[in-house]
């Protein structure tokens, strides 16, 4: 947690990074903000669009998918209804309802076509297709979830550049073994942030320092596992957020997880230790079991924007592999649930989630299951609470596979390590355990 | 490992003999390929020691480096070994066929291409730091070579820097090529073992895989393919040999080190053309020779590039290079992996398995189904499906099929076990369906979310207008003498 921000209430201290990232904004070509899970990033990504706008300079942000770009068009539209706002699509794109509606969103396939708005969204893939105009102005969304080559495409049509992404979240990947690169500053399989950050280290780097969407039981857990030196903490205090569930269990060992989590803010479902294949059939049923027991139990959510009753479309359930999304979304999920991977949740908030531990039923530890990207998307979706479902034996698990990835000259330490980031989060979890009876 | 190949890993332990897992080749075999077996000596990173090459089984020609510590005796190896590969690799360049193209420009590709076996993907390594430290190499100036010498460098590095390229097959390593149509019942680690691994595959009469590879690990039965060397062939048998020539450099002393190689490379110079026999036998995959035209090409650009003087590869890539290898990489890797599920159904089958592709039987066919009405009338023939696979699409995602080419269908409903579809492309330009473009009831058909539909991707800056954000413009390369004098080499 920072010092200095002891004494401040979270409010004043997150508004106060705030006004220091806009004041940096005209002094440097780029500024970099770290922002760790629910920390407000689109709010800021709203707030520096409409300073920025405020200066009659016309703006290009970038965002790395097209919900990500339509979420951003709908917040912004709604917050300043007098910005004429342009959309950027790729043809066969159908802009969903809630952009249609409004007066200032115009959509286009070509810049020509916008008419001349102040602002300008589009996903960095199709920005790569605009090559004859330059902003003076950019702000790019999620910039660590941004590969550098896709910074490269388009980094010659802005200026200056406000980058806002969470350096806890996935990293980015590709397909291909990236080693022949490794080391180099422009690695294109690196982030963006990471190359820019390399070839321009004196860019100032801010960090929002207060989850917003995390509650008290998770913010420490989450911080410390991923977030070991720069740390954050949780906008709300214990007392602020409850998860009620108003209907009656039956004292199953699913109503016990759920009551659990409802209390603890955690959860964890174990299942005895076993090897299983990656589409483990008790795992996946338990998963699918929680979920439908957890909306019998008639969730309500208390928070400091008031109580409601927790929606099947408020709720998640998390997994690793694609495979494994459509075994539990099989296994009879509602309809209305999300059900995903970790890369596709990222940047999204719910009220309770649940998790299949990417660990779960392994025989051993790659470094896709071990980073900790991975696990901290999946353990940071929720504003109250989190059930871990996974089979017994990780801790073991990990200690039989210590990383062992080969060091590279030239490629700077990345912390957190994705061993010890799942270490904390077990450790932590086991005081929220629960088995079935079997 | 996926299911399918776990399950025929354990077969073939049970069998004792190596299990296929495709039923046909997916790997372009040349007619007339070049066998090169390197060695290298122990505890260097690129110090040849010697080698087998050739294109006649019965012909191989051994290049042998007395001392591989002397730096004069490594460069006159590069210049021998380049005596060989030049030629060979030279004899493709002539023929050409004049390939026209939508939307721009003819152009030349060669008629064939040359193609290049090792044992192992060590041994690609070694090519590849073989040629860094020949290629920018200079007859002139200070520690001149024989001209060949940079040249060979270049092309190594070329077939080296190509071999990473999914689905290419200009410079193939045995036992990778091997591991990807059979399992065996040891772990992959162990079938990186040439001898062993063709052990499994075809083993020798009244004997098991399981025997045979055991007895591939007796290095005195079975020497390593390299490059390493086998330790106590090192100690017992090189050293003292190599210590012969340095006390008095004779042909005879150059013809103890020669005879002590020939022990170690002849038995893997069999085995790789054993190897080759195998791949040989099977059918080529439908799509190989889409992907042998994309390495003629390359090939063809890349004898462009040397007739027109350019500098030698850098030793590391810029940063636009870097991104456009990338995509370059990525997109060949996704369109492998369609082409070779498409080829083959028994890797079709892992797609099944994941619910990214279905098989069954057409029980409906509505062809004269269309869409709109007027100039807008679109035929959208409708079939139904029913499947016995277990994770279904969901409506609206669009699948491709192995059956048709250029055949395209949207998924309208899931019912159950049946799954109706629209066809959508492929049916020809007619009111009606072309002949055979619309599934009949009846037939088996297989449909799958793996397409080959990849957009092209966004240009590049040019080197010149790095961005800012990638440290700028690079600087211009301008050969030097510094190179000639790099210590490692």
């Amino acid at each position: 947690m920072n010092d200095e921000g002891r004494g401040m209430t979270p409010q004043r201290e997150a508004a106060a990074v705030v006004d220091a990232v806009l004041a940096d904004l005209p002094r440097h070509r780029g500024v970099v903000v770290d922002s760790p899970p629910g920390a407000g990033k689109s709010t800021l990504v709203v707030r520096a669009a409409g300073h920025i706008a405020e200066t009659g300079e016309p703006l290009m942000i970038v965002a790395q998918t097209n919900e990500q770009v339509d979420d951003l068009v709908e917040r912004l539209a709604t917050e300043r209804p007098d910005l004429p706002i342009g959309r950027l699509a790729a043809s066969g794109y159908v802009a969903p309802g809630r952009i249609q509606a409004r007066p200032n969103v115009s959509v286009a396939g070509r810049v020509a076509d916008l008419g001349d708005p102040a602002v300008v969204i589009a996903t960095a893939d199709k920005w790569a297709w605009v090559g004859d105009r330059t902003w003076p102005w950019a702000i790019v969304d999620e910039a660590y979830q941004m590969r550098s080559d896709k910074l490269l495409r388009i980094a010659s049509l802005f200026e200056r550049s406000l980058f806002v992404g969470d350096p806890g979240q996935l990293d980015p990947f590709s397909i291909v073994d990236g080693e022949r690169w490794a080391g180099l500053s422009w690695d294109p399989v690196q982030s963006a942030v990471s190359v820019l950050l390399r070839h321009n280290p004196g860019l100032p780097v801010h960090r929002l320092p207060v989850s917003w969407r995390l509650p008290a039981t998770a913010a420490p857990v989450v911080s410390e596992a991923f977030y070991p030196f720069t740390g954050f903490r949780a906008g709300t205090g214990p007392a602020d957020r409850a998860l009620e569930l108003t209907a009656g269990g039956m004292r199953t060992c699913y109503d016990r997880a759920l009551e659990e989590a409802a209390s603890a803010g955690w959860a964890l479902y174990e299942l005895p230790s076993r090897h299983t294949v990656r589409t483990d059939a008790e795992a996946v049923r338990a998963v699918a079991v929680l979920a439908v027991r957890l909306l019998q139990r008639a969730p309500v959510a208390h928070s400091e924007r008031g109580s409601h009753r927790v929606t099947p479309d408020r709720i998640a359930v998390g997994a690793a592999h694609r495979d494994q999304v459509a075994a539990i979304r099989a296994a009879g999920v509602p309809e209305e649930i999300t059900v995903d991977t970790a890369n596709r949740l990222q940047g999204r908030e719910y009220d309770v989630t649940i998790v299949l531990h990417p660990l779960s039923g392994r025989r051993d530890a790659t470094a896709f299951h071990l980073e900790s990207g991975r696990l901290c998307v999946l353990t940071s979706r929720h504003r109250h609470a989190c059930v871990v479902v996974a089979r017994a034996g990780i801790p073991e698990l990990l200690d039989a596979h210590p990383s062992a990835e080969p060091m590279r000259l030239g490629v700077p330490v990345r912390f957190p390590d994705g061993w010890e980031a799942n270490q904390a989060v077990l450790a932590h979890l086991a005081k929220h355990r629960v088995t079935p009876l079997l | 490992m996926s299911v399918l190949a776990a399950l025929a890993r354990l077969r073939a332990a049970r069998e004792g003999v190596a299990q296929p897992i495709a039923t046909v080749r997916h790997c372009h075999l040349a007619s007339r390929p070049m066998v090169l077996v390197p060695l290298k000596l122990a505890g260097e990173a690129a110090a040849p020691l010697g080698a087998v090459v050739g294109t006649d089984p019965d012909h191989p020609r051994l290049l042998v480096v007395p001392q591989p510590r002397d730096r004069d005796l490594r460069f006159s190896f590069a210049a021998e070994l380049a005596e060989v590969l030049l030629p060979y690799v030279e004899g493709f360049a002539g023929a050409t066929e004049t390939v026209e193209r939508r939307g721009g420009e003819p152009y030349e590709r060669c008629l064939d291409a040359p193609q290049i076996l090792v044992p192992n993907r060590p041994a690609v390594t070694f090519l590849g730091l073989l040629g860094r430290s020949t290629r920018f190499r200079r007859a002139d100036g200070p520690c001149p070579v024989h001209p060949s010498v940079p040249l060979l460098g270049r092309w190594l590095t070329y077939f080296a820097d190509r071999s990473h390229r999914p689905g290419s097959s200009l410079l193939l390593a045995a036992t990778e090529a091997l591991s990807t149509h059979w399992a065996t019942g040891q772990s992959a680690l162990e079938d990186a073992n040439l001898a062993a691994l063709v052990g499994w595959i075809d083993p020798p009469e009244g004997m098991s895989g399981a025997r045979a590879a055991e007895e591939a690990e007796d290095p005195l039965l079975w020497p390593p393919a390299g490059p390493a060397t086998d330790p106590g062939f090192d100690n017992e048998v090189l050293a003292p040999a190599v210590r012969a020539y340095e006390e008095a450099p004779s042909g005879h002393a150059v013809e103890r080190v020669a005879q002590a190689l020939r022990t170690q490379l002849e038995p893997t110079w069999r085995l790789m053309w054993r190897a080759a026999g195998l791949l040989r036998a099977l059918p080529e995959g439908g799509r190989v020779g889409e992907r042998w035209e994309a390495d003629r090409g390359s090939f063809t650009r890349f004898v462009e590039r040397l007739a027109e003087n350019g500098p030698p590869q850098a030793r590391r890539d810029g940063a636009v290079g870097a991104a456009a290898r990338l995509a370059g990489l990525e997109r060949a890797q996704a369109g492998y992996e369609v082409q070779r599920a498409y080829d083959d159904p028994l890797i079709m089958a892992e797609y099944r398995l994941t619910g990214e592709a279905f098989a069954g039987t057409v029980t409906a066919a509505d062809p004269g189904h269309a869409e709109g009405e007027g100039r807008s009338r679109k035929l959208r023939p409708l079939v139904t499906v029913k499947t016995a696979d277990p994770v279904q699409p969901a409506p609206g995602t669009v699948l491709g099929s192995p059956d048709r080419r250029g055949h395209a269908a949207e998924v309208v409903e899931v019912a159950g076990d049946e799954i109706t579809l629209k066809i959508v492309k492929g049916m020809g330009r007619g009111r009606t369906p072309a002949p055979g473009s619309v599934p009949e009831p009846g037939e088996r058909v297989t449909y799958t979310s793996l397409t080959g539909d990849f957009p092209s991707s966004p240009a590049l800056p040019d080197p010149e207008l790095t961005p800012w954000t990638h440290g700028g413009p690079p600087e211009e390369y301008v050969p030097g003498d510094e190179e000639a004098r790099e210590e490692w080499a």
